[in-house]
């Protein structure tokens, strides 16, 4: 057996024990061929296996391994030298690689450990995020649940719609068992409970609001949990055997009146309301932060929401109110102007129909007093007469208040001649005074401009009832009248300081000054002086008659005429002074101030330029009778002569619109004349104009013309344009004096 | 003489009138109420004149020849000649006149004579001249012109 070189085993192959070993060899080298081939199948598998070389490194290992036990298979039986050789190489291999592959194993263990904590780490993080994802999606519903709440507290502005749709929601978002609201009283004492969520009318329970539970929860902004026994949250049905927790909050309750510009309400000064939620019993529920605050966000929208709702509630009662005054007021002012209208009418009708009658009476009384009369019939007539006389006074004078009143009294302006209203005055009132024994005196300043625009109407009759006033209550002594033009000094009269008259260039402010020494007025009086049918206690003549209207008439005039009137008196029996001062224009031609002598300004006009005017002429100097003829017949007039004053006087009649008459021939009196004249016709429109002619241009001509009451001087002799202008001016001034 | 001629004279006439002071400027006057509706006007207010102006002149005559002389009634005379004077624009009678009623006031039986008589001098002549210029006037008119103004 040499031969083959072959070692021999150390056993025999048939032993048991070596059928065994060699079966386990082979199994063996089975498995550490397949070991590889399965790693190399599931690393091809996973990509992601960082250790590749290691596993070539491993696999090299087993399969040498697997080659070792392969090649000892054939071991077992006698084998040749190659085999043995094979055998050592393989093993040699083996070693070597084993080895490398152990020492590589020691670096690559840790590592591979490592890995595994790191997933662990990973794997906890991952449970990590997912519990606070958890929270945060309970967040966003829960703020989800606030703005649906919020949404749907403000989208009504009705009280209890507010109210009723946050215990809903609240209700319903949190899952609540009972949800109350504790509104305080008017009192502001007790808390009543006024809104539920189940139960559908609250009985109207109330607690005092200063409990212990409900200061605390007053005094925090945010939701408190309560006990569930106290007297907020005993409200609903007991019989249950763990009532869940129960929290409260307060909504506070915002006026109007804390709204203010610059800072907010105090905390001091608000008022709440309680909100208690309960959870459902026997839930072993707990209220959770995120509902808490839930709670208190919705706590303070609902304190939004509820003063808002209170703002459109109090628009909606000011408007409403607003709706009702417009409304009184628009029927007020309807009743007002229907009145007025019912008065205007009235007054309107009155006018005529009162005056018609009046008219009738008074005429044939008069009448009837020129006829043959017993001397009881004329007394009777006579106070008939008196009578309806003061009737028609009364009646006109209650027909001009009330226009006055009105406003529809216009003051009719034109030019008049200021000094004939005073003697007119004078001559009316001269009568009265004498029977009286009263001493009337007229002083018209120098300065006081002869003709005035203004009312003279009007201001005629506050003269008169001035005067007449003075005169009435006048027993005996002495009347004066007094007027001036008003001079700045005067003008700022301490008495009236509310009055500021400003004179300007046409206009000059008339001060007439009435003082009488009769029974006067004590001080307590003189307010009431001007107030319509006032009539003062201490009035010494309570029949003096009179409705008590002649002064508020004539204080409404003066004002009329942007003046003012008051009276003084330095108590009774001392008299009294009345005084006003009215403004009237100067006229623009202006003349002199007393009766000029026109001058010669030529004139523009035609030579006839008074076509048909009737002027009688009086002279007795027949020469200068038929020159003045001439001069007025070249101008168009239609002329009568007279040559003598009695002649002049019968001649005389309203038709002759003016009458020139010489005055200077001594031993004939024209004054005399023009006196006559001015007696014959009473009524100043009928009045024909009289002109003096005269050689004497004297002052004291001028004076007695103007004392007779003539309207002009002419000195003779006399051209045509001097009578062309003389004309002009007077008929000028006349034609507008008739227009009154 | 022809109408210019006449005219001419006229004017001349009346312009030595005025010059001479026996008229002024009032007898213009008059003449300019003279229109076609008073076509006499002048001629019938200077014959009233004279006949007013003799009469006074008689009457004041009488007057002063009287025993007791009555002034006031001279003096309201001489007015109402002066008047008159004053009216036509007899300017010299005028002037006169004024000086006649001073010495009617003073009661001057000396002067008022003495001013009588010039009264009555300045008449006469007045009374010529415009008697002259009448006639001239009613040559022209006359002869078919119209009279110049």
């Amino acid at each position: 057996m040499d031969s083959c070189n072959c070692i021999e085993p150390q056993w025999p192959p048939d032993d048991l024990l070596m059928k065994y070993q060699y079966i386990s060899d082979f199994f063996i080298a089975l498995a550490y061929f397949s070991i590889p081939l399965e790693l190399i199948y599931f690393v091809k598998k996973s990509a992601v296996f960082p250790y590749r070389w290691v596993l070539v490194q491993f696999g090299a290992f087993i399969v040498l391994c697997g080659a070792t036990h392969l090649i000892n298979l054939w071991t077992f039986t006698m084998h040749t030298r190659t085999v043995a050789m094979v055998m050592t190489t393989a093993k040699v291999f083996t070693a070597v690689v084993s080895c490398a592959t152990a020492l590589m194993l020691v670096h690559i263990i840790p590592d591979l450990l490592s890995v595994k904590t790191r997933e662990l780490f990973l794997k906890n993080k991952a449970a990590e995020l997912d519990r606070e994802m958890g929270l945060i999606r309970t967040q966003e519903e829960t703020g989800r649940h606030v703005r649906m709440l919020t949404h749907e507290i403000r989208s009504t502005l009705d009280r209890h719609t507010i109210l009723k749709t946050t215990l809903v929601e609240l209700g319903r978002t949190l899952a609540l068992e009972e949800c109350a609201l504790w509104m305080p009283t008017r009192t502001g004492l007790e808390l009543q409970l006024s809104y539920t969520l189940r139960q559908q009318n609250p009985v109207g329970y109330t607690v005092p609001i200063h409990l212990p539970v409900i200061n605390q929860v007053f005094s925090s902004s945010h939701a408190v949990k309560i006990s569930p026994n106290c007297p907020v949250a005993r409200i609903r049905p007991a019989g249950k055997y763990m009532p869940g927790e129960v929290v409260a909050v307060r909504v506070p309750l915002l006026h109007l009146s804390n709204f203010q510009i610059n800072d907010w309400p105090e905390l001091s000064t608000k008022r709440y309301a309680l909100m208690v939620l309960m959870l459902p019993s026997d839930s072993a529920r707990q209220w959770h932060v995120h509902e808490l605050e839930l709670v208190e966000v919705v706590a303070d929208q609902v304190a939004v929401a509820l003063s808002h709702a209170a703002i459109l509630e109090e628009s909606m009662r000011a408007r409403d109110l607003l709706m009702e005054q417009n409304v009184a007021l628009d029927l007020a002012r309807r009743e007002a102007e229907t009145a007025i209208r019912a008065r205007n009418d009235f007054l309107a009708v009155m006018n005529h129909e009162m005056r018609t009658p009046m008219h009738a009476i008074i005429a044939l009384s008069s009448l009837l007093q020129e006829t043959e009369l017993t001397p009881e019939q004329r007394l009777m007539v006579e106070t008939i007469l008196k009578s309806s006389n003061l009737l028609s006074t009364l009646i006109n004078d209650v027909l001009d208040l009330s226009r006055l009143e009105d406003g529809s009294l216009q003051l009719d302006l034109g030019t008049f001649n200021l000094f004939a209203v005073f003697r007119e005055v004078l001559n009316l009132i001269k009568p009265i005074a004498s029977v009286k024994k009263l001493h009337v005196s007229l002083n018209l300043a120098p300065d006081l401009p002869e003709y005035a625009i203004g009312d003279e109407k009007h201001l005629m009759q506050t003269i008169l009832n001035v005067v007449g006033n003075a005169v009435k209550f006048s027993k005996e002594g002495s009347i004066s009248i007094t007027a001036i033009v008003a001079k700045s000094e005067l003008l700022r009269d301490s008495r009236t300081p509310e009055f500021f008259p400003v004179p300007s260039d046409n206009h000059f402010y008339l001060r007439v000054q009435v003082k009488d020494s009769g029974v006067g007025i004590s001080p307590q009086d003189i307010p009431k002086l001007f107030t319509k049918f006032a009539q003062t206690q201490s009035m010494a003549t309570r029949n003096s008659g009179g409705s008590g209207l002649g002064l508020a008439i004539c204080k409404r005039f003066v004002n009329l005429m942007e003046g003012h009137i008051w009276i003084e008196s330095d108590g009774l029996g001392k008299g009294c002074t009345a005084i006003f001062m009215v403004k009237l224009g100067i006229p623009e031609r202006l003349n002199e101030p007393k009766l000029p002598f026109m001058p010669k300004v030529p004139t523009n006009h035609g030579p006839t330029a008074f076509p048909g005017l009737k002027v009688l002429v009086m002279d007795e100097n027949g020469v200068s009778r038929m020159v003045t003829k001439g001069l007025l017949v070249h101008l168009g007039c239609d002329v009568t002569m007279v040559s003598s004053s009695e002649e002049c006087l019968h001649v005389v009649s309203h038709e002759h619109k003016v009458v020139f008459m010489d005055v200077c021939v001594p031993g004939m009196d024209g004054y005399e004349v023009a006196i006559r004249i001015n007696e014959k016709f009473t009524k100043r429109h009928e009045r024909p104009i009289i002109v003096a002619l005269t050689g004497n241009t004297d002052k004291v001509t001028k004076e007695n013309c103007m004392r007779v009451g003539m309207d002009g001087v002419i000195l003779k002799p006399v051209s045509l344009d001097k009578m062309r202008s003389v004309l002009t001016d007077l008929l000028e001034h006349r034609v507008l004096l008739e227009a009154i | 003489m022809d109408l210019v001629q006449l005219q001419r004279q006229l004017v001349d006439y009346r312009t030595s009138l005025y010059h001479e002071g026996f008229l002024d400027e009032q007898f213009t006057q008059l003449q300019s109420l003279q229109d076609e509706n008073n076509p006499d006007f002048v001629v019938e207010v200077v014959s009233l004149f004279f006949e007013d102006s003799e009469r006074l002149l008689n009457e004041l005559s009488k007057a002063l020849e009287q025993q007791v002389i009555d002034f006031k009634r001279m003096d309201a005379q001489v007015h109402q000649l002066k008047g008159s004077s004053s009216s036509i624009g007899a300017h010299r009678v005028q002037k006169l006149c004024i000086v006649f009623r001073n010495y009617c006031e003073a009661q001057n039986v000396e002067g008022c004579l003495k001013c009588l008589q010039q009264v009555k001098h300045e008449y006469g002549i007045i009374k010529t001249k415009l008697e002259s210029m009448f006639q001239l006037e009613q040559q022209i008119l006359n002869a078919g012109g119209s009279i110049p103004v």
